[in-house]
């Protein structure tokens, strides 16, 4: 017997309790009435959570936000920002950088020594703080936002959800989905928080006001 | 079974006996107290935020026994999924199967070397041993795992596996092992946690940027979509999980959830059961494989390893609800006293007293089930609302009854028992007893305790300090004050039959 035939075969006798008349396709009720874990002013608990996280939260109209940018970029000296494809490119101003596109791809060692990445995200969840990249246009295949060392992520208020269950309505299981909460961190020595262990070290949020 | 070799560590004593050990050790004790009292306080203040989050436990609660309920029939629904995705699907009823699967899988790809993010099933199926055998060398890429593997030591906790070290000591294991192992650590390291973050940052960061192949766990796998959750806080988990072109994940069978959507709910208790924040810094999800993105070729090996034996068990299955969080770790006074060692377990604390035994059989880690004063913290705090003393007292009768079974002879603790009875069926007999113990404490007792007994009950008190018997009986101290010229009571019949 193939090992697929053994385990399966072990879980139905191992359930022989379970009565035949149970129907396997009615799930428990998971979305029902949920209490609003987020109140009104939901750009402003992002704001404020994604800031717990020791992300650097700025607030922009939409005309400031290439400024914001740039700030961000200048703060930690960045020489060099990768740009992925469907960036609208006047997100990133002239200024002492370079611009990194990824076509052809980039190589691990080429984004490995870049300083900075620039994406827009699929959502954002006012609850937990969390940005949500779905690696669309604007957000690049997952290793760009995972080794440069400084990651702004540009998000349009109206992209922000309430919390988790709503966030996870809007995504598409069938892309990559990297949901991202401040910048790497660990706990593992004496729970010390320490950021940046793999991950960008720097996370610089970028919320433009479209409403 | 091969799968119990390693779910418990062969040759390490019983719990009693480590345990003892283990509160002899005060820097441990210390260090424990104040690691699992920070996060209890974190887990308290963010669960007390969400003021459904008693509706959330039932509703994951739900959720996880529904999905055991149906295990074959989302199991061959994720099966489906994943395929339809781009990924090859693996089944393995053991450890040996699976690490042949595994070893199987990297030895076609030419490759002598794979990284890996922190997984208790590679753990608990001894992975990274079955792999050297194979001639192939496993990166633990997790900060704390990395300092175990390093230190060719044990995990101690499920969340932060090395928290029985302190900075000094991790030091020193980076300064005298890296070299062997890459990138030697800078000759200037420092004890300071960013220091040693930066110095691990530098020797995994070749390793991330040149694998080929990598091994996860899962967290949680949805039958609908075929989609694959990893949560984690440092990166190593995205690193693994998108630069090489081969990932192999290894998962229990019990993380299967019905759907996508049931995530939710799951997402929303295990960043706030586990770390005690709201949410971890990076989850990681993808479905079969996406061309241009991460790896090409995705491989699940979905393992039994004792996990049906323990769905067999009407009471014990719901040890499978658990989603590794380790809160019932932090609470629990017994771990928080013995550290994770002493349960001789990948699986330590509450969660393990019940898990090992099921996966493994009680009569392999029979002391398991009796690791725990039964206070029911652990079942306050999980997050799935597993009755966790219940399992216990299952399997303490299960235990029991093994015991009797394998026995010719009864236990000395079974013919106390049987004496106890006798006696106290007989207020005569008490009474005597009494006496006699009474007499008996002024010999053995110190400053009103009993420490040590002699003989055959040496067993008992060594684990415990009783307070001795008072000199008198409440009901003999009754007699002689307050029965005089009073009717015949039976207490009075009995005293005479005493004398």
């Amino acid at each position: 017997m193939s090992g697929r035939e053994t385990v399966l075969s072990a879980v139905r006798t191992a359930l022989v309790d379970v009565p035949g008349s149970e129907s396997p396709d009615n799930a428990p009720v998971t979305h029902g009435r949920r209490a609003d874990h987020a109140g009104p002013d939901i750009v402003g608990l992002f704001t404020e959570r994604a800031a717990e996280y020791r992300a650097t939260v700025v607030r922009v109209p939409m005309a400031g936000a290439a400024a914001a940018v740039g700030r961000a970029l200048a703060r930690t000296g960045a020489r060099s920002v990768v740009l992925p494809p469907g960036l609208p490119e006047d997100l990133v101003s002239e200024g002492p950088w370079s611009r990194l596109k990824d076509v052809p791809p980039l190589t691990v060692n080429q984004l490995d020594a870049a300083d900075a990445v620039i994406t827009t995200v699929a959502t954002a969840i006012a609850v937990t703080g969390t940005v949500t990249l779905d690696h669309g246009p604007g957000q690049g295949r997952r290793a760009l936002t995972l080794l440069p060392d400084q990651h702004i992520c540009v998000v349009r208020a109206s992209q922000i959800a309430p919390d988790v269950p709503e966030a996870l309505k809007r995504l598409d299981p069938y892309r990559p989905l990297t949901l991202v909460s401040g910048p790497s961190a660990t706990s593992d020595i004496e729970l010390d928080r320490v950021e940046g262990v793999h991950g960008p070290r720097v996370l610089d949020i970028v919320v433009v006001e479209d409403a | 079974m091969s799968g119990a070799d390693n779910v418990v560590w062969l040759g390490t004593p019983a719990f009693p006996e480590a345990a003892r050990d283990a509160l002899a050790d005060t820097r441990l004790r210390a260090n424990l107290r104040r690691a699992t009292g920070t996060i209890r306080d974190k887990r308290l203040a963010v669960a007390a935020e969400l003021e459904d989050w008693e509706e959330l436990r039932e509703t994951a609660a739900a959720i996880k026994r529904h999905a055991l309920r149906h295990l074959d029939h989302h199991l061959l629904r994720l099966e489906k999924a994943v395929t339809a995705a781009g990924g090859t699907v693996h089944w393995a009823a053991d450890a040996a199967e699976a690490n042949r699967i595994v070893t199987g899988l990297v030895e076609a790809t030419g490759e002598r070397e794979v990284v890996k993010v922190k997984s208790m099933a590679t753990q608990e199926i001894g992975l990274n041993e079955a792999l050297a055998d194979a001639g192939i060398r496993a990166y633990e890429t997790d900060l704390a795992e990395l300092i175990v593997q390093l230190g060719g030591d044990r995990p101690s906790h499920i969340l932060v596996p090395a928290i029985h070290r302190g900075r000094s000591e991790i030091r020193e294991i980076f300064r005298r092992e890296m070299g062997e192992w890459g990138r030697p650590a800078p000759d200037a390291l420092t004890d300071d946690p960013r220091d040693l973050a930066e110095a691990a940052r530098l020797h995994l960061r070749e390793k991330f940027l040149r694998a080929k192949v990598a091994v996860s766990g899962a967290n949680f796998a949805a039958a609908d979509t075929g989609t694959v959750v990893v949560v984690e806080s440092e990166g190593n988990g995205r690193m693994c999980l998108t630069l090489p072109e081969t990932l192999i994940t290894v998962m229990g069978i019990e993380k299967v959830l019905p759907s996508f959507a049931d995530l939710d709910v799951f997402l929303q208790l295990l960043p706030r059961s586990s770390t005690g924040e709201r949410m971890n810094p990076y989850t990681s999800l993808w479905t079969g494989v996406t061309e241009g993105d991460g790896p090409q070729d995705f491989h699940l090996v979905l393992l039994d390893n004792g996990r049906t034996a323990t769905l067999a068990d009407e009471v014990g299955r719901q040890a499978l609800n658990c989603i590794r969080c380790s809160a019932c770790l932090n609470v629990c006074p017994v771990y928080e006293r013995t550290g994770g060692h002493a349960y001789g377990s990948v699986y330590p604390g509450p969660i393990g007293a019940v898990l090992t035994p099921q996966l493994v059989g009680v009569e392999n880690a029979a002391s398991l089930p009796f690791a725990s004063t039964l206070c029911g913290a652990c079942y306050d705090a999980c997050p799935v609302k597993i009755n966790i003393p219940e399992v216990l007292v299952h399997l303490r009768a299960e235990a029991v009854e093994a015991k009797r079974a394998a026995r010719l002879l009864p236990t000395s603790e079974a013919l106390a028992m049987k004496a106890a009875g006798a006696v106290l069926s007989s207020p005569g007999r008490l009474a005597a007893v009494q006496k006699v113990a009474a007499f008996g404490a002024r010999l053995v007792g110190r400053e009103g305790r009993i420490g040590f007994l002699p003989g055959p009950l040496a067993r008992w008190s060594a684990t415990r300090d009783a307070p001795a018997p008072a000199r008198e009986s409440m009901r003999a101290w009754w007699r002689r004050t307050r029965t005089t010229g009073r009717d015949e009571s039976p207490t009075t019949a009995e005293g005479k039959e005493a004398r």
